[in-house]
């Protein structure tokens, strides 16, 4: 399958690919928060991520913005702790900024990625540079407005390596939040674990759009 | 380090079952209200209300410090993890009498987003919230940083305070202005020489070589002052209150202190005890009175080795406060 845009059964499908993807990655994310934190990032992604395929599952879904924020939800509801508010964040705020939308485009995409970023910034106050999921969100998020004209493929294999890129970038980085903070430079040379979810979420759309 | 054996049941659920555990420790005063949070029952309307809480695996704290004279109500997360905003929301529906409602809570970043979430959601239901966040611990960031600190043990003697106060109060500015006057009087340090592990895996929460002790290290292993070889007793307590005392809190004569040593998880009531033993003396010699201690295992992370020492300035009004008797699993006293 190879789209310009999908329809909202299809964002449903892709996002339930995106929770299997990190289901799945649950021992390489939580060996990464071994790494720089308390190794439980992977356990929770794990736990939000299947309450999220749930709640897909459940469907009923009136409109694309509302299947995204109830991805966002259940992630919030089922995790706690600073990941659950960061990536349920994530998807609310994301979700929100495409109400109205009736395809999911490349448009659409651009827009999902800005209110995200913008929203875990403000709930985080975390910039880029502070080894955070925003040194992988938000090179995606420019990334995706600046090929918000391309095909939605095109728009989201760009958006992939750049989330990519950030991701490799956050090793180099001392952190400033969280347990990483606390490890100062014994964290650098590891990326951080949010981050790689982050990259792994966006990879899992590219893959459903351009298997 | 060999797993410690836990006898529990079902590892991904100790949050919750521990949870039912302690509700049923209450007896019939305390109830548990949706997805994750105990209240207490029989709040009078007009109350101003206490609301605490954060991620569960560090009992007593913060659920076992509901009640009388104390919290009005905890929001539970799940192990090591803050409670959803979700949680938070139908903690704060539950304590909330018409008066507002006070969240009270360590500074952590987890803890600060779901409560501020949490807080947000209440505003749309129209019930009053402000913040006091706990942040006594000094090894964990310099003075002219305060809102870097995480919160520790002294978070016993502020809960107290404000638990009292709560209960006589009649507006949520006065809870305000009385719990920050006791969180800015607290002062906490800890040393740790072993970890906790998480229950799910039994991975130890951090690494310390053994023989090792470190100091001003938090309950989650977060990095303090300086790693040293161990010590005795007596070759530590002038080192914890020098960190204490070097803090911008002033201390000297005349001054009347709480003083709490809280072991956190394995460390035994003897250890406590030999190093209140030791700390005594060197605040007898400063003419710094200890008004009242307290010795326990109440801000914990699992097995964990090592204690803290916490220290709360007092004044008459803070005093008053702590006088008052409560009641709870985590920590009670009687009429002073």
């Amino acid at each position: 399958m190879s789209k310009e845009s999908l329809n909202l059964e299809e964002v449903v499908e892709m996002l339930d690919g995106v929770c299997d993807k990190i289901i799945a990655s649950e021992p390489i994310l939580s060996e990464a928060d071994r790494n720089i934190g308390d190794g439980d990032h992977g356990l929770g992604m794990q736990r939000g991520m299947t309450a999220a395929k749930e709640k897909l599952a459940e469907g009923g879904f009136p409109s694309i913005d509302k299947a995204l924020m109830a991805v966002g939800m259940a992630m919030m509801s089922s995790m706690g702790g600073a990941s659950g508010a960061i990536f349920g964040t994530l998807f609310s705020n994301g979700g929100k900024a495409v109400a109205g939308c009736e395809n999911f485009d490349s448009k659409a995409l651009a827009a999902f990625l800005k209110a995200a970023c913008e929203g875990v910034q403000a709930r985080g106050k975390a910039e880029v540079g502070d080894k955070t999921v925003v040194d992988a969100l938000a090179p995606a998020a420019e990334k995706a407005a600046e090929t918000e004209a391309a095909p939605l493929e095109e728009a989201l294999d760009s958006v992939a390596e750049a989330a990519e890129s950030g991701k490799e970038a956050s090793k180099d980085m001392v952190a400033k939040f969280g347990r990483a903070k606390s490890l100062g430079d014994g964290a650098v040379g590891h990326p951080d674990a949010g981050a790689l979810s982050f990259s792994l979420i966006v990879q899992a759309m590219r893959d459903y759009v351009k298997p | 380090m060999n797993k410690t054996p836990k006898i529990i049941n079902d590892p991904n659920a100790c949050a919750a079952e521990l949870l039912d555990g302690l509700v049923e420790a209450y007896d019939g005063a305390a109830r548990k209200v949706g997805k994750g949070s105990i209240v207490m029952n029989d709040l009078p309307e007009g109350k101003v209300a206490l609301l605490v809480g954060g991620g569960s695996g560090h009992e007593p704290i913060y659920h076992g410090l509901v009640g009388r004279n104390m919290a009005d109500g905890a929001a539970c997360g799940d192990i090591f993890a803050a409670p959803p905003p979700d949680i938070v929301l139908e903690a704060t529906q539950a304590v909330d009498r018409g008066k507002g409602v006070l969240y009270l809570y360590g500074n952590y970043a987890g803890d600060v987003m779901n409560f501020d979430m949490g807080a947000e959601l209440a505003s749309d239901e129209d019930i009053e919230v402000q913040t006091v966040l706990i942040w006594d611990d000094v090894a964990s960031a310099p003075p002219e940083r305060k809102e870097d600190r995480r919160g520790i043990a002294g978070l016993v003697l502020i809960v107290k305070i404000a638990g009292a106060a709560a209960a006589a109060v009649d507006s949520l500015e006065e809870l305000v202005r009385i719990t920050r006057k006791a969180r800015d009087n607290t002062r906490s340090v800890g040393v740790a020489v072993a970890a906790g592990s998480i229950p799910a895996t039994g991975a130890p929460t951090f690494e310390l070589e053994e023989g090792k002790m470190g100091v001003g290290m938090g309950i989650h292993g977060e990095k303090g002052v300086r790693v040293d070889t161990i010590c005795t007793a007596d070759e530590l307590a002038p080192q914890l209150l020098e960190i204490i005392l070097g803090d911008d809190l002033e201390l000297g004569e005349g001054d009347e202190i709480l003083l709490f040593v809280n072991s956190l998880g394995s460390t035994t009531q003897m250890e406590l005890l030999i190093m209140n033993r030791a700390l005594k003396p060197l605040l007898a010699e400063k003419g710094i009175k200890v008004y009242d201690t307290v010795i326990g295992d109440i801000v914990t992370c699992q097995e964990m080795a090592g204690l803290s020492v916490s220290v709360l300035k007092l004044d008459d009004e803070l005093k008053k406060y702590w006088n008052m008797p409560c009641q709870s699993v985590g920590y009670s006293k009687m009429e002073s």
